[in-house]
């Protein structure tokens, strides 16, 4: 388990006074202090840590944000800011001395121009919720992360969200225009807005992916995109995981992009296969599900193309969707992946490390053996054009050596990531799951680089602390 | 950079670029940093009693087609990295402009990628695609102590810890001296045609813009030669609309775009890429010797009025990219002209830069607009969290910073 920072006792000392406080602040039900009520704060997409913060605010305005701030900053309280909750690597793990800070009441639409092809948003709106918005007229919010449904544009500007189209699309950072941020003392900055690339330092790139570390995001000004024509999806299932990753290297470097490439590994074929009947090859060591956009007759010529390349590489079987509703089929199993292990397994961890491509069948092998060696089954499912994992680590939650073993198979994996040269995380973030791994990737001074700049926006480490950074300075554990 | 008489150093590998800084620090002197010295004329003179030159840090030191990434030392000059990337039919999807004639610089060969990644200089297909920042990926740098350090690696997907490589683009060196960046790169479209549209003025260009870009077609380019202009045989007042892609959808969508704005023609190869590289370079705009060059960057939809209003206040001639949101402007290079930009820029919400002007004017006033105070603590902030000692580039994007 990874350790958190004692609660500051002068916090715990003031409770009642610091809640009253915090309830003038925000009339009416916005602040929540007895425990029931709590309960579905205290945890959030890495459910395997649990801890009930002091109290839970939700603001409905910039305003009211600024206000709490302005407050926990005078009173010395830590924040917790929180979107939906949906974060794998515990990036909205609340405290037992801080104030979680939900954005969920701040959820309206504020204003969408599509000759200017963008929209503003409060920091609660869904990632769907913006696409819903504006497809009425033909028109997109680009990422997509799976858990679209539920996150909030606020969360995804925080951990640089990606999904399954950022491979043409890119991910958050590449579709900002502009956000309302709140620093700790509670003053409301606007940082860009309806136009590119704001003169002076690049505040939007330095706060997108900066998981809550050094202010809230309150409004987001994103980029919205005319849908293309129409999209299609093809299947390539290959003999092994070796040939598939030359498959993907082949695709990447020939010249049509596709719009979405992934990648399922056998337990992971089998796994959506049982849950979601899509048809994948069972006798496949690995699949490929690729996609393309435009008119039906551009579709035919990249599908074309991309069969050919796959064609070299003697798959098992290929299957090109011929309409909408075969693409939807061909989707159907990896968009339930998640859900299909969650059968096998009700828990898993989900990794996250990205590798460079040509690293994929050295990696899998080594997963492959790694699982082996400490019992523990694994699925992987990924963003292959990219190189972003998803190894699945299936583990039972109600036995502490099993999720031991989990968590250091799980940083294991990591670590094979950075010696190859990629990185610990390609879109969950830190959070507090992989922190204590930074200095896997990172050197001391680099390190010491990153607080310094952290700490020009939160000298106390009052916003989001325990995550990202390894425990040192004001955040040390105690000494015994 | 008009760094004054004093000594310049040019060190030969980054271990040199680390031990100058370090010598800086510890001395006291401050540092003007320069790549290639193409970008001399931007934004502000650094006042500094020695150059720190990057020149000799040169090649590429890493290149995977097939994983769309390439790593180059920062002193190597961008012609370099794209010939490298053209044989591999690959390009930098960003497309950074090669700004020595409007510059004025006499360098034989095109600005370093440093320098160009510092300046987060982005051409015309930013407006779909991606800031030059959006595809740096790692940066190793020296911050102003003179640590060797890295930020962000060789993977398209990177989101371990605060992202230093995006907070030191576009900081104009006063960060960080970059000694090699990696960078993600695309495949080159097969085939590129444009469509040149005859349009009455702004109002109508912008609005033509739009509609392409609003199109499902994948227009990759979107300027406007106004009345006067003229880029590659073209002349002005034209729309511009771009396809890049394989040759089968660059014919389909040409029709079709074609179709829903009727009345252009198409120009295809070597002529469009030729009329893309002069917009990209601004060399429409045919700024005279001893005028002013601003980028003013404004919602698309803002753009007519601010063009009506430069004109009407300081007789200024323009041009217009990325859908009309960015808005080149060339008049005399005096603090009324410069008055009228700010007021401009400040009226449409948007943004502006400076990119040339005598050293008088450029000492004189802000090249770039003010931050709010709780903004302008910030920077104070994070350049002191870097650069403690004030070393690097003092001066270069405001005064006292
Ligand atoms: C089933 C499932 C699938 C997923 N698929 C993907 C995927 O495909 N791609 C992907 O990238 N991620 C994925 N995720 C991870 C997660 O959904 C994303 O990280 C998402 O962006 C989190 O959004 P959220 O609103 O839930 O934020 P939270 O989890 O509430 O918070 C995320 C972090 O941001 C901070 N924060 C939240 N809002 C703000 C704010 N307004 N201001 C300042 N800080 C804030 C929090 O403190 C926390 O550190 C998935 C998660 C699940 C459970």
């Amino acid at each position: 388990m990874i350790a958190l920072p004692p609660p500051k006792a002068d916090v715990m000392a003031r409770r009642d006074e610091i809640l009253a406080g915090l309830c003038a602040l925000i009339p009416g039900d916005g602040v929540i202090t007895e425990a029931l009520r709590l309960r579905p704060y205290e945890t959030d997409g890495l459910s395997a840590y649990r801890q009930p913060p002091l109290a839970v605010a939700l603001p409905t305005s910039t305003e009211q944000v600024a206000a709490v701030l302005r407050f926990c900053h005078e009173n010395g309280v830590r924040v917790v800011p929180r979107g939906a909750g949906t974060s794998l690597s515990g990036g909205a793990l609340p405290l037992a001395d801080a104030v979680v800070i939900g954005l969920m009441r701040m959820n309206r639409i504020l204003d969408v121009s599509f000759p200017d092809r963008l929209a503003v948003v409060e920091a609660g709106v869904t990632n769907l919720g913006i696409t819903k918005a504006v497809e009425g007229e033909g028109f997109f919010y680009a990422p997509d992360p799976s858990s679209q449904l539920a996150c909030m544009i606020g969360g995804n500007v925080m951990m640089n969200s990606g999904g399954a189209h950022c491979l043409k699309y890119g991910v958050t950072a590449n579709n900002l225009l502009g956000v309302k941020f709140v620093t700790i003392e509670g003053e409301v900055i606007e940082i860009g807005g309806g136009h590119l690339d704001a003169a002076g330092y690049d505040w939007l790139g330095l706060i997108t992916g900066s998981e809550g570390q050094i202010g809230i995001v309150t409004e987001v000004t994103v980029r919205i995109l005319r849908a293309a024509e129409g999209q299609r999806a093809m299947l390539a299932a290959f003999r092994s995981t070796e040939i598939a990753g030359a498959a993907v290297d082949a695709i990447m470097g020939s010249g049509v992009i596709p719009v979405a490439l992934e990648f399922m590994d056998k337990p992971c074929i089998h796994a959506c296969e049982a849950f979601a009947h899509a048809g994948y090859p069972l006798d496949a060591e690995a699949l490929l599900i690729i996609e393309v956009e435009g008119s039906g007759e551009e579709q035919d010529v990249l599908l074309g193309r991309l069969r050919a390349i796959c064609e070299r590489f003697d798959p098992i079987s290929m299957r090109v969707a011929a309409s909408a509703e075969e693409s939807m089929a061909i989707w159907k199993g990896r968009k339930g992946a998640f859900g299909a292990v969650g059968r096998i397994s009700p828990d898993y961890l989900c990794m996250d490390g990205t590798i460079p491509t040509s690293e994929l069948p050295h990696v899998l092998r080594r997963i492959g053996e790694m699982s082996e060696a400490c019992g523990l089954k694994v699925a992987n499912v990924f963003h292959a054009g990219d190189g972003n994992l998803h190894p699945l680590i299936m583990f039972d939650a109600n036995d502490p050596a099993s999720f031991a073993k989990a968590e250091t198979f799980g940083a294991d994996i990591l670590k094979l990531c950075v010696e190859v040269g990629g990185c610990l995380t390609g879109e969950h973030g830190v959070g507090v799951e992989k922190r204590d791994l930074m200095p896997v990737q990172f050197t001391r001074p680099e390190l010491a680089q990153q607080r310094r700049v952290k700490e020009a926006f939160d000298p106390e480490w009052l916003l989001n602390p325990a995550k990202v950074f390894p425990l040192e300075g004001k955040l040390a554990p105690a000494p015994h | 950079m008009s760094a004054e008489a004093g000594s310049r150093i040019a060190p030969a590998d980054e271990a040199g670029v680390a031990a100058a800084v370090a010598a800086a620090h510890a001395e006291g002197v401050p540092l003007a940093l320069e790549g290639r010295g193409t970008k001399a004329a931007m934004l502000r003179p650094v006042q500094a009693g020695r150059t720190l030159s990057l020149r000799n840090l040169t090649g590429i030191t890493f290149y995977k087609p097939e994983e769309m990434v390439i790593s180059a030392r920062a002193g190597t000059p961008l012609a370099e990295i794209e010939a490298a990337l053209a044989e591999r039919n690959q390009q930098i999807g960003a497309e950074p402009p090669d700004l020595r004639a409007l510059l004025g610089s006499g360098e034989a060969t095109t600005g370093s990628l440093g320098g160009t990644v510092a300046c987060n200089l982005s051409g015309p297909r930013r407006v779909v695609g991606f800031a030059l920042r959006d595809l740096v990926l790692g940066v190793r740098f020296v911050n102003g102590e003179g640590e060797v350090l890295r930020s962000g690696g060789r993977v398209h997907k990177n989101v371990t810890g605060l992202d230093l490589c995006k907070l030191l683009s576009g900081s104009h060196g006063t960060l960080g001296v970059l000694t090699e960046v990696t960078l993600k790169v695309g495949p080159a479209g097969e085939r590129t045609a444009t469509l040149v549209l005859p349009v009455a003025d702004e109002a109508a260009g912008v609005a033509a813009l739009s509609s392409g870009l609003t199109s499902p077609y994948g227009v990759t380019g979107a300027a406007m030669l106004p009345e006067g202009a003229s880029a590659a045989g073209v002349a002005g007042p034209v729309a511009l609309l771009r396809l890049e892609d394989v040759e089968a959808s660059v014919t389909y969508r040409m029709a079709r775009l074609g179709a829903a704005l009727p009345g252009g023609r198409v120009v295809e190869g070597e002529e469009s890429r030729a009329l893309w590289r002069a917009i990209r370079d601004a060399a429409p705009l045919a700024a005279a010797a001893g005028e002013a060059v601003w980028r003013v960057s404004v919602r698309p939809s803002m753009a007519p009025g601010v063009v009506v209003a430069l004109r009407a206040r300081i007789g200024a001639r323009v041009m217009l990219d990325w859908g009309g949101g960015l808005v080149w402007v060339a008049a005399a290079a005096t603090a009324e002209a410069h008055s009228a930009v700010m007021a401009a820029a400040a009226g449409a919400r948007g943004t502006f830069t400076l990119f040339r002007a005598p050293d008088p004017m450029r000492v004189s006033v802000p090249v770039i607009p003010e931050e709010v105070p709780a903004l302008a603590a910030l920077s104070a902030r994070v350049k002191a969290a870097l650069d403690p000692g004030g070393r690097l580039n003092p001066g270069r994007m405001r005064a006292g910073l």
